[in-house]
């Protein structure tokens, strides 16, 4: 398992390429990545993302022991950057390797649905008209109960 | 015990951390300590529902003791991924 909060933007196919390398054993890998999306007035001149440095990394693995409890899963990969962003940077991605599909692709869904609302980071918009943070969605919170 | 602050919770009260002196049993004693000392502690946790609370770097609840805990951080539902 790897789990990195980094300010530096990763190479998003050197990572997938190095993941699970060597492992004959696992069939299935599924990679996630996250992209800072422009405002829909395509006004975002920066995402900020803050983060809680000490709990962030405890937080992240403990998403993905938990992941590694429920699926048989092999490796698994977490990024997730803070810091400033802009539309089109990559902020994270997950990579799951399984035996089988299935497995690696509930368990890449499941790790970005508590990614999402369990790691404590926090995103604020910036335009030119001023800061924005911003808040957090319901249907995040609800997206938790089909685990 | 070091009280942390991130995000609009940060900007808010103005700081990101700080050393409190308190004999608050709970989570909930807490805030209405640091509430009832200035507006912009009152203004910041006007909403609870609106706010998480960790203890130790585990995310936890306003009506969780403080009993040996040395370090509560405030801030709002997160916003990852």
């Amino acid at each position: 398992m790897r789990i990195s909060v980094q300010e530096e933007e990763f190479d998003l196919g050197a990572e997938a390429s190095a993941f699970a390398a060597g492992d004959d054993a696992n069939g299935a890998i599924v990679t996630f990545t996250g992209v800072v999306r422009d405002l829909a007035s395509g006004d975002l001149d920066v995402m900020e993302i803050e983060h809680y440095p000490g709990m962030t990394q405890r937080a992240l693995t403990k998403i993905a022991e938990e992941a590694q409890k429920r699926w048989s899963l092999g490796d698994v990969l977490v990024i997730h950057r803070h810091g400033r962003l802009a539309p089109g940077d990559r902020i994270m991605m997950v990579a799951t390797a399984a035996r089988h599909r299935k497995d690696a692709f509930e368990a890449a869904e499941y790790l970005m649905d508590y990614l999402k609302s369990r790691a404590p980071f926090w995103k604020k918009e910036i335009t030119s008209d001023g800061a924005e943070w911003v808040a957090a969605k319901d249907e995040d919170e609800d997206a938790l109960t089909r685990w | 015990m070091d009280v942390l602050y991130f995000a609009w919770v940060r900007e808010r009260i103005g700081l990101p951390k700080e050393k409190v002196e308190t004999q608050a049993a709970t989570v909930s004693d807490l805030v209405a300590e640091l509430s009832a000392r200035e507006d912009r502690y009152a203004a910041a946790f006007a909403d609870l529902s609106a706010l998480r609370v960790a203890l130790d770097q585990e995310l936890s609840d306003f009506d969780a003791s403080l009993a040996g805990v040395r370090e509560v951080a405030f801030f709002p539902p997160m916003t990852g991924g």
